[in-house]
């Protein structure tokens, strides 16, 4: 492997205005974390205006901070008030808080931070051997392997996330038809534009993400029922013992791992990882009754498996193009806007992009190991703000951002019609994700079926006479076929369980 | 991931009729009934759903889901005649209506498996009391978009931002009308003087 691009893109992550973004990047991360309401998503897509001004690496180092400083920041009040700040810390709740209440806070708060760093760099070193590798692999992917790798990525967004699998499916076809809308490329009709002229050019991705994950969040919270706040625990020492570390560290490994493979995975992402480890450790666990009372390991396995699937989720965008859940479908929309098609060639045309990105997560990480360690404290005082104060002040950066895009008030009635749907999407069960996700790949999707139809000349069968596109169908239709018949299997078992 | 739905419907209920039993105290969670360990991933998968659930109104009914699927599937069906007007065309030869059918079958079989088992749909929930404030904060975006145009956006953020605080969030009348005007002059300071974004504006 050639070293010297890797090392150009730490000359890149040096430069004083990488590492400013860096620094702003996991600020915010970390803030949004600490903050319920906002996830990672949501605050990337409403800072996508902001990011137009910025260079391409800088914004994309930025996002990128965000996205893994709040897998940091989620942990502190899921550990101190038992409100996750982030979906990829509900399972830390378990452990740190019953931690806290024995008066370990800082202890839950420190492991939690040092096995974030392990996993994220852990991650970061085999993002950086595998990525050249799989872009390497899929430079030689047509329009017929982008046509099944995509269905196979929505498709795996859609079912693996927690929510309802068939509302999952239709919010992603949902995105699919939007992304129909303006004039098409093949054959110049105007499609789904009502004879309006701000449609003809299709919907712009910005108010899209920016409506159903900022607005519709911001809405849907409005109907949250009060919350009682509890005063935050002080947190005394959070550097954890000698034995507290003896006993994480198996966890810490084996979470890094975990995470490291289930975030490449589409669909899999921090939150699933975090569940993931947390599962795994307690099956494997001799005492597995301490989990839940405040066991180390509970707390350890899960926070290293969510940095490092964070890390490991920008393997399949920045190397094949597709994003892995709805915050890499946010950064990918954030690509195309700088101009930078996210791909295989990403890694050859681009390296300062590439390598400046990968490698800015190193320091990104050890600013939030400085964050969670001697700095804990101030965070915990960001927990004051109300999010009764926040909401509005979020509502109005959006109104005005979205506008700032193209100066155009069509895109505010876009973001604030898409701030309803949102919600609706929201409050009946819908998750926005596989949309937006769905949106951003949709005229990908549909441009490399119509070139792979032109190569077969028609004839549908032709995928399966291409082996990679082949087994990728193929895997399309296990992952159809497969939950039913796992479903059928586990009744099965249950009632035989219930016998016994 | 194993299948998160079906099994999981009884505990996203228990989740908001049982109130704090969730995860405010604990034990319960993660107490008794898994000492054997074997509690599987959707479980927990589940429990933290039921305990996200917690402070949200309470689930829609059958009608309310009938009618959700419903809905789904009436934008299916014009999507599919959307798309057949375009141009079926054929494999061989596309039109711009093809591929936009090709998804609207899919949606619409989707519709359909929705209305077929929406006796099992338990994720949506009904709208209550305060729903209103949601749409009282919708209104108070339309209303700026509407008059942005025309008087710019200082009065109408001004205003968004005191609703929001005074009404929706039940601030302080002196909090409220503090942080409106503060946040008007720092969005005038940043948008008109520093990144000069021809944002319509009043002075």
């Amino acid at each position: 492997m050639d070293l010297s691009p890797v090392l150009d893109g730490f000359g890149v992550v040096l430069e004083p205005t990488n590492l400013l973004y860096c620094l702003i990047g996991v600020v915010v991360g970390m803030l949004i974390g600490v903050l319920p309401g906002l996830g990672p998503a949501a605050t990337i897509a409403i800072l996508l205006p902001v990011t137009i001004g910025i260079e391409p690496v800088s914004s994309i180092i930025m996002l990128a901070g965000i996205f893994y400083g709040a897998q940091y920041g989620g942990t502190i009040t899921s550990v101190l008030l038992r409100l996750p700040g982030e979906a990829s810390s509900v399972v830390t709740v378990f452990d740190g808080h019953a931690l806290a209440r024995q008066g370990r806070a800082g202890t839950a708060l420190g492991i939690a931070a040092i096995g974030s760093f392990i996993g994220g760099t852990v991650s970061i070193v085999a993002l950086s051997l595998l990525a050249p590798l799989v872009a390497g692999f899929a430079l030689d992917f047509g329009p017929p392997e982008y046509t099944a790798l995509a269905m196979l990525g929505i498709l795996l967004v859609s079912t693996v996330s927690s929510g309802h699998r068939l509302k999952a499916l239709i919010a992603a076809c949902t995105g699919l038809l939007l992304a129909t809308v303006g004039r098409d490329g093949f054959t110049g009709a105007e499609r789904f534009t009502f004879d309006n002229l701000s449609l003809a050019d299709g919907l712009d991705f910005v108010p899209i993400a920016m409506g159903l994950f900022g607005l519709g969040e911001i809405l849907y919270n409005l109907e949250e029922r009060h919350r009682a706040t509890q005063a935050p625990v002080t947190v005394a020492n959070v550097w954890p013992s000698k034995a507290d570390l003896r006993q994480s560290s198996g966890a810490i490994g084996r979470g890094s791992v975990l995470g490291f493979v289930l975030g490449i995975l589409p669909g899999g992402g921090a939150t699933l990882s975090s569940l993931a480890a947390y599962a795994w450790e307690k099956r494997r666990a001799k005492h597995p009754e301490r989990f839940g009372k405040g066991a180390v390991e509970g707390v350890a396995a899960p926070e290293s498996a969510n940095n490092a699937a964070a890390t490991s989720s920008f393997i399949p965008l920045l190397t094949l193009g597709i994003p892995a859940n709805a915050t890499m479908a946010v950064i990918f929309g954030a690509l195309l806007i700088q101009g930078v098609s996210p791909g295989p060639q990403l890694v050859t045309q681009e390296p300062e992009l590439f390598w400046g990105v990968v490698n800015s997560m190193y320091i990104g990480n050890i600013l939030l190991l400085i964050m969670s360690i001697p700095l804990v404290g101030l965070f915990v005082k960001i927990l004051r703000v109300r999010a009764t104060v926040l909401a509005p002040i979020t509502v109005l950066i959006t109104l005005v951002g979205v506008y700032t895009v193209n100066n155009d008030v069509f895109d505010i009635v876009l973001v604030i019609v898409f701030g309803a749907v949102g919600y609706l999407m929201k409050k009946f069960g819908f998750d926005p994700g596989p949309l937006v996700l769905a949106f951003v790949l949709g005229s990908l999707l549909e441009d490399s079926l119509r070139r792979s139809l032109l190569m077969f000349d028609g004839n549908p069968t032709g995928f399966l006479t291409r082996p990679i596109s082949g087994v990728l169908l193929a895997t399309f239709v296990l992952v159809i076929l497969v939950p039913p018949v796992r479903a059928a299997i586990r009744r099965r078992a249950a009632s035989r369980k219930e016998l016994v | 991931m194993t299948a998160p739905h079906g099994s999981g419907d009884g505990l996203r209920d228990g989740g908001d009729v049982n109130g704090g039993d969730g995860l405010r105290d604990g034990g319960d969670v993660n107490g008794e009934n898994d000492l054997d360990g074997g509690k599987s991933l959707a479980d927990v998968l589940h429990e933290v759903e039921a305990a996200e659930h917690e402070y949200r109104p309470p689930a829609a009914g059958p009608v309310g889901n009938t009618v959700i699927a419903a809905v789904v599937l009436l934008f299916g069906i014009a999507a599919l005649v959307g798309s057949w007007s375009l141009g079926v065309g054929s494999a061989r030869v596309p039109e711009a209506g093809t591929w936009p059918l090709l998804v609207a079958v899919v949606f619409v079989a989707l519709g359909v498996a929705l209305l077929a088992t929406v006796r099992r749909t338990t994720d949506a929930e009904r709208f209550s009391r305060t729903s209103w404030l949601v749409l009282a904060g919708l209104a108070t975006m339309v209303v700026f978009v509407a008059v942005i145009e025309h008087i710019g956006f200082e009065i109408p953020a001004a205003l968004l931002a005191f609703v929001w605080l005074r009404f929706l969030g039940r601030e302080g009348r002196r909090t409220s009308a503090a942080v409106s005007i503060g946040v008007v002059v720092a969005f005038y300071a940043v948008f008109v003087g520093a990144l000069s974004v021809p944002i319509p504006h009043l002075f």
